[in-house]
């Protein structure tokens, strides 16, 4: 429990019904003082919450306990040189007249706030732009409602033409209708995917050109939303961990690891010391291959070919680790709540220490190739830059962020799992162009390679679940041989790890920034909500920012630089 | 030994089928459109890259553009946002063209039966080949794509092999 952070918000708004939930403060607003409280939150600078991390709504339809009032809105905030985070609870009466918006104070309220309206159906009066974001423009209703069925398909016959969009984004540069019809003003529009090599997935980027300068922007996601937040629901915990995997699926293990942290810490379950290195040591290896992902991607779309070999291959040989670890080479799901599925099998030092040098070579290969090329800096340097203030207000986190010249990583300013043990440092860039957006990540995977090699020289002996019956299954003799471990396996399996009522979140350093869980438990083995706090879907909201004014070319090669990943932008 | 026509012409001339011959040259040069969304397309990425080497089948020139391409290689979960373009992107791709869908949710949406979710692009659009598996390892890409190489021998140049297809879209 953060006791500083209470008492500093608790001072701040006195008349306000302050709690704390695992480390962050939950304040109730009633919807009239919304914008006061939240205004001070940012403003003062005793408070100083610069970053919104997420917004989201809870649904009280079928919970338990009753109450008169259907729908809260939660804003999740952070101050991120201090370590703090407050959750501002927002009773909605009626969802068609919702509450005032936020977007004018954090830009990174617009995307939040789109995706509790797709999701809830929830007005935020004054929002620039309320329109669904996940979901396609012809779905009726709202997925996240609990009375809406999980099965309840709706087919999208046409795409949106986002016409109406992009001219509204052209005005605010002062371009109307009156210029675009002009004859010497030449706009073109340019459609870029859905389906495109440079969108790595699934992403609409919609530009204004004037010649091959990018005027204005707009991106449509939402192509691979696949209802992860909806099915969670329906799942025990433990079966949750295979879907986490498919979030960001360049680094399905840290997924599970977040995931499950977050349950833990919930639970107050304190893992066995050797499970807590197992989880510093693949986290930073997945950490390392999701940058060289992102790399070779990155170099492919900037015409050096070469770096794909030398940073792909690497990760496929990695393949060959994991496979043997976990049995599958994507998709890991290699955690359980109360620790992990199974140890280190006998001679991963070796096969690790080998995969290290294999990567340090690879990597070194690639940035002799790129470190000193001149067409690489000039296509980098002081292109697609966004400076500090603005990345934090559209809530980055994570490598684009700390390129920005932000140091804030929360395996230094929220250190779980022995973190403050290790000796490693935050590469931060200077101006957040691609050029500070590339080097970040090569100098973390070195970083992380270094805490690789620390934990695995401190690594204990021991077990790697916890022995607690109503968490981790018994051993596989306990089960055939008596009852009772019958009856627990049982018992698990059906009902899954019960979790007490109450709402939380927690989040974790993922490869690409803050990755949160927002739960809300009832007090059975399903959550009753569960929300994740993608970094990627805020980074994306930031998109247009950094590309306009810039040439065309130079926003494919941005896009591959912040590494968008659909499975976590969309869910 | 020369049958027929063929003692009379000599060595130089060899007699085949249209159909044997069209289908020789389909079955080596496919051009894969890859119409990759998700987890599924990282794989396919290791199908490409050196270890697997999808060029041994012939199969390396990767095209984004479907009008170059005659193999649709869906990688990953198609939503219903998605499937229109799916499918105009299919009917961009010139005749003859197959369709394989690679993975649990191309294949029948996979772990996500809700909402949101295509249970399976035949709704969409036909397909030839279906590959199991969440994701499928690269060796089951390649074995898809043998499996591809052998139906186009026995096909005919003269058949329109899907006039009676029709999905929710249509
Ligand atoms: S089949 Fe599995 S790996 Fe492939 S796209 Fe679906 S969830 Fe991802």
């Amino acid at each position: 429990m953060n006791t500083k952070a209470l008492e500093l918000i608790q001072g701040a708004f006195p008349e306000v019904p302050c709690e704390t939930s695992i480390d962050s403060v939950v304040l109730t607003v009633q919807p009239d003082e919304l914008e006061k409280t939240l205004t001070k939150l940012k403003k003062d600078p005793t408070l100083d919450f610069g970053l919104l991390l997420d917004v989201t709504a809870i649904d009280y339809l079928d919970y338990p306990q009753k109450s008169n009032i259907r729908f809260y809105v939660v804003y999740t905030i952070r101050n991120w040189k201090e370590n703090l985070v407050v959750q501002v609870r927002i009773p909605v009466n009626d969802p068609e007249v919702g509450i005032p918006t936020a977007s004018h104070i954090w830009d990174s309220a617009n995307w939040g706030e789109r995706e509790t309206y797709d999701q809830y159906g929830i007005n935020f009066q004054g929002h620039p732009d309320l329109r669904r974001i996940l979901n396609h423009w012809q779905f009726e209703g709202h997925p996240l409602r609990k009375d809406y069925k999980i099965d309840a398909r709706q087919v999208c016959y046409e795409s949106d033409s986002l016409e109406k969009e992009i001219k509204a984004r052209l005005a605010t540069k002062g371009i109307d209708e009156l210029t675009l019809k002009d004859i010497n003003t030449e706009i073109m529009f340019l459609n870029i995917g859905p389906s495109h090599p440079a969108t790595h997935g699934a992403i609409r980027i919609l530009s204004a050109l004037d010649g091959e300068t990018v005027v204005a922007n707009v991106n449509e996601i939402g192509y691979l939303h696949r209802g992860f937040e909806k099915t969670a629901e329906d799942r025990t915990y433990n079966q949750i961990i295979p879907l986490t995997d498919r979030l960001n699926y360049c680094s399905s293990l840290m997924n599970n690891v977040a995931f499950v942290k977050a349950v833990e810490s919930w639970m107050g379950i304190e893992i066995t010391e050797r499970a807590q290195f197992m989880r510093v040591v693949l986290s930073e290896f997945y950490r390392a291959l999701d940058h060289l992902v992102c790399l070779a991607a990155l170099f492919v779309d900037m015409g050096g070919l070469t770096n794909y070999w030398y940073l792909y291959n690497e990760k496929e040989a990695a393949y060959d680790l994991i496979s043997r670890l976990c049995g599958a080479r994507l998709t890991s799901s290699f955690t359980r709540v109360g620790g992990m599925y199974r140890d280190f099998y006998e001679g991963w030092e070796i096969d690790m220490e080998n995969q290290l040098k294999a990567i340090e070579k690879g990597v070194a290969d690639s940035l002799t190739l790129v470190a000193k090329n001149r067409i690489v800096h000039d296509r980098s340097q002081n292109i697609c830059c966004i400076s500090p203030e603005t990345a934090l207000s559209y809530g980055f986190t994570g490598p684009n962020l700390r390129a920005s010249g932000v140091p804030f990583d929360l395996r230094k300013d929220n250190p779980y799992y022995n973190y403050e043990a290790f000796d490693f440092s935050i590469p931060v860039g200077s101006n957040g162009d691609i050029y500070d957006r590339i080097m970040v990540r090569f100098e973390e995977i070195f970083q992380s390679i270094s805490v690789i090699r620390q934990a695995m020289k401190m690594i204990p002996a021991g077990p790697v679940n916890i022995h607690d019956n109503k968490v981790t299954l018994p051993a596989k003799d306990k089960v055939y041989d008596n009852i009772e471990g019958l009856a627990g396996h049982f018992k698990l399996i059906f009902e899954g790890v019960k979790t007490p009522a109450g709402e939380w979140y927690d989040s974790f350093e993922a490869a690409n920034g803050e990755l949160g869980f927002h739960f809300v438990s009832d007090g059975s083995g399903k959550p009753y909500k569960c929300k994740v706090r993608p970094p990627c879907f805020y980074t994306m909201g930031g998109f247009h920012e950094m590309v306009e004014g810039e040439m065309i070319a130079d926003a494919v090669i941005n896009l591959s630089s912040i590494n968008i990943i659909g499975g976590e932008l969309d869910r | 030994m020369a049958l027929g026509l063929e003692a009379k012409l000599g060595d130089s001339v060899l007699t085949t089928q249209l159909d044997v011959v069209v289908n020789w040259g389909r079955q080596y040069s496919l051009w894969p459109m890859v119409f990759g969304t998700a987890c599924c397309a990282i794989e396919f990425m290791s199908a490409a890259a050196s270890q697997h080497d999808i060029s041994r089948w012939g199969a390396e020139v990767v095209r984004f553009s479907p009008r170059q391409a005659d193999l649709m290689l869906v990688c990953g979960t198609i939503s219903y946002k998605q499937a229109p373009i799916l499918k105009r992107i299919y009917e961009q791709m010139p005749e003859p063209k197959w369709v394989v869908a690679m993975g649990a949710c191309a294949s029948s949406g996979g772990v996500y039966d809700n909402y949101c979710t295509v249970q399976g692009i035949d709704e969409i659009i036909p397909v030839d080949v279906y590959i199991s598996g969440c994701p499928p390892r690269p060796e089951a890409v390649l074995d898809a794509l043998m499996k591809i190489q052998d139906q186009i021998k026995g096909e005919s140049v003269l058949e329109d092999r899907h006039k009676d297809f029709k999905g929710i879209l249509d």
